[in-house]
């Protein structure tokens, strides 16, 4: 008899999707269809439920991100090429009480601040690292990183890269979890809504990690780079799946706190 | 090593005291009590003594020391402390100072302030671990890539490099700019007595500085542009301050040179040496005076033009193959001929071979008439004393109250020259 109610609509709109307080309206230079723009947005998305924007202080990398200090609003100190990891160092130490976060790409991470980044993860350093692999030297114009896969082209392996002229690709965040003062590693994707989400709680784990003050947190972000891959966006994503994602597997690689990031299907973790 | 025993209490109540300290540790100490937060380095000798002093004192403090794993680290953790607004000390010596090229050139680009101290050791290469003032060209034309500059400042005594530490906080936060303390393995090494002059200078605010951004919009700390009327500006900005450092901040010593017919112009040991060579040149009957430049930048150029004038003759004395002596030559235009005389790799002139030197130089200039010694003396400008210590020490500012050392054995005339043609064959 009685006529099904139809579903009442909500008294106030719940809001699923809008600008983060800390991403700033301006424009990004990203190549279309760039990863970093998604990742600007969940470390503004994860700082901001965290309360951190006030105490952050942040350091810019050498490379297509060195303009983050444009589309996060924070504090922002550029680093030169590679030194991200003694830059928020120095930071870290006389200012205990901020939040220090840095970013760096792979060829900033990886190649020319190995060291820093080896050192500071072995220090224990209380700082959350961004890391994010695109397999490329994006800014410069395509050449190979230390984390190009082998036989991938760029303009600096135009015929593929051959492990008897350019070495092997480098699983750095495995190696920095080998650390002590590593207290959080962990390897995510943004090709997919599932892959963002989890990625998202990855960084919010390497900032908690960083303020129950137990080590250095890291997190690696499988990222593409559709130019310098000579890809479309769609392709670009699916390049990452089907090429990049075997060879970096995803998951949580280590974590000594005390809560721990469900890992990834095909993670190692 | 040091003989400096004292507890805190003694040392806080020693402030006007003279103690025996290695340069290394006086350097270390002094930035100490000019309130440097934090330090960062990495072992090379003949600076070690300065990072192992750190090491100890700071944390005792509840200050920042870190040694780095590298000096490419080093200066970039200065870099970030600094851009907090933190005073902040780094050291070195010549190979690891060429590894910091690269962040003191971000540094005078994101004009965050950093004091820098180089024990400069001979080159090029690994050179060697003796003292030599090789580094003036990498210090005072351009350590690292741009166009920019450092105010360079070269002690020739422990107790100076004491004052001039203080000095030195002081213009690369007046400024905002990496300065250089340029001091060598000598006055690293040696052991003086040091009036314990300490002082700290007051702090600034940094309306620049990240803290991070509570209630403020974000402050960035950067030195890219990548448009070129945006980077054009910023370069003209950091000119004009560099030329207000040139106009302001030009410092230096002389002695005897009211009635000097020649000048001996050196820094820092061979300052020391060149002292020396002016008492024993007097006692020779050659009118010579020595002629000191603190800022090796700013030079004091108008100062040394305006002394040429009244001289018959300079002699430029480095340890290195001549590098200064080219900024002297600029600055004289001509007005007295300039002679130049240097050892290289550790080794160290002594005064009689300065004064032969002098000999040999006053007998190519001739008897020319002193034509324009009634041209007015320039003044003197050295650092400022520390106010209110009761020490009115400017003219001892220079000079701890000791002879240098001296060989036994004076050197011969001619044995530079004849030291060369042995290593030539």
């Amino acid at each position: 008899m009685s006529v099904a109610t139809p579903p009442r609509a909500p008294a106030s709109p719940r809001v699923i999707y809008q600008q983060p307080e800390l991403l700033s309206e301006t424009s990004t230079r990203y190549c279309p269809g760039c990863g970093h723009g998604i990742i600007h947005r969940l470390i503004a998305e994860v700082l901001g439920e965290l309360g951190l924007g006030p105490r952050t202080i942040a350091v810019a990398p050498v490379g297509c991100a060195v303009f983050a200090y444009d589309y996060l609003l924070l504090d922002f100190v550029e680093a030169p090429h590679g030194r991200a990891p003694a830059v928020a160092t120095g930071i870290r130490r006389v200012r205990p009480d901020n939040f220090v976060l840095m970013y760096q790409g792979d060829g900033d991470l990886a190649a020319i601040g190995t060291a820093e980044i080896v050192h500071a993860a072995a220090r224990g350093e209380r700082i959350t690292g961004i890391f994010v692999n695109n397999g490329i030297y994006g800014m410069t114009g395509g050449q190979m990183a230390p984390t190009t896969l082998l036989g991938q082209r760029t303009t600096s392996s135009p015929t593929g890269r051959e492990a008897s002229l350019a070495g092997y690709p480098i699983r750095i965040t495995e190696m920095l979890a080998q650390l002590p003062g590593t207290a959080y590693a962990a390897r995510g994707t943004i090709i997919d809504p599932s892959s963002v989400g989890k990625t998202k709680a990855m960084i919010k784990r390497a900032c908690q990690v960083q303020l129950e003050g137990t080590g250095f947190a890291l997190v690696e972000i499988l990222s593409n780079c559709p130019v310098g891959w000579g890809l479309t966006a769609q392709q670009s994503m699916d390049h990452i799946r089907a090429e990049v994602i075997p060879a970096y597997p995803l998951g949580v690689i280590i974590d000594r706190g005390k809560r721990a990031v469900a890992p990834t299907s095909g993670g190692e973790g | 090593m040091t003989v400096m025993h004292g507890t805190s209490e003694r040392r806080a109540g020693a402030r006007r005291a003279r103690v025996l300290m290695k340069g290394n540790e006086a350097i270390a100490e002094a930035a100490i009590q000019a309130g440097c937060d934090a330090y960062f380095g990495y072992p090379i000798t003949p600076q070690a003594e300065l990072l192992e002093w750190m090491a100890r004192r700071m944390p005792e403090l509840g200050r920042t020391f870190v040694q780095a794993e590298s000096e490419l680290a080093a200066i970039n953790m200065a870099l970030g402390a600094g851009a907090t607004g933190a005073r902040v000390m780094v050291s070195s010596s010549s190979p690891g100072i060429s590894l910091m090229a690269e962040g003191m050139s971000y540094m005078a680009g994101s004009e965050i302030p950093v004091v820098l101290v180089n024990v400069m050791r001979g080159g090029p290469g690994l050179g060697s671990i003796q003292p030599s003032q090789s580094d003036y060209f990498q210090a005072v034309k351009g350590h690292g890539h741009g166009d920019y500059r450092t105010p360079v400042l070269a002690p020739a005594s422990i107790s100076e490099a004491v004052d001039l530490v203080a000095h030195a906080f002081e213009l690369a936060e007046r400024y905002r700019t990496p300065v250089f303390i340029l001091a060598d393995g000598t006055l690293g090494q040696a052991m003086e007595p040091v009036e314990l002059r300490f002082r700290t200078p007051e702090r600034r605010a940094n309306d620049w500085a990240l803290t991070g951004a509570d209630g403020r919009p974000p402050r960035v700390v950067k030195s890219l542009d990548l448009l070129p009327e945006n980077l054009e500006r910023h370069n003209l900005a950091l000119q004009a301050k560099f030329q207000e450092i040139a106009r302001r901040e030009v410092r230096w010593a002389g002695q005897q040179l009211e009635d000097a017919e020649f000048a001996i112009v050196a820094y820092g040991t061979a300052a020391r040496v060149a002292r020396t060579a002016v008492a024993r040149g007097r006692s020779r009957g050659i009118k010579v005076g020595l002629f000191r430049p603190i800022t090796l930048w700013p030079f004091p150029e108008r100062e040394l033009a305006r002394l040429a004038a009244r001289l018959r003759g300079i002699l430029v004395v480095e340890l290195s193959a001549g590098q200064m002596v080219e900024d002297v030559r600029l600055a004289v235009e001509g007005r007295c001929p300039v002679a130049f005389h240097g050892r290289m790799g550790g080794m160290i002139p002594t005064p009689d071979e300065v004064v032969e030197v002098l000999r040999s130089f006053q007998a190519r200039v001739g008897r020319r008439a002193r034509r324009k010694a009634l041209l007015p003396l320039p003044a003197e400008s050295k650092v400022e004393p520390p106010s209110g210590n009761g020490h009115g020490a400017v003219d001892r500012a220079g000079w701890a109250p000791v002879e240098p050392v001296e060989p036994s054995e004076p050197v011969l005339a001619g044995g530079h020259r004849r030291r060369l043609r042995e290593v030539a064959r």
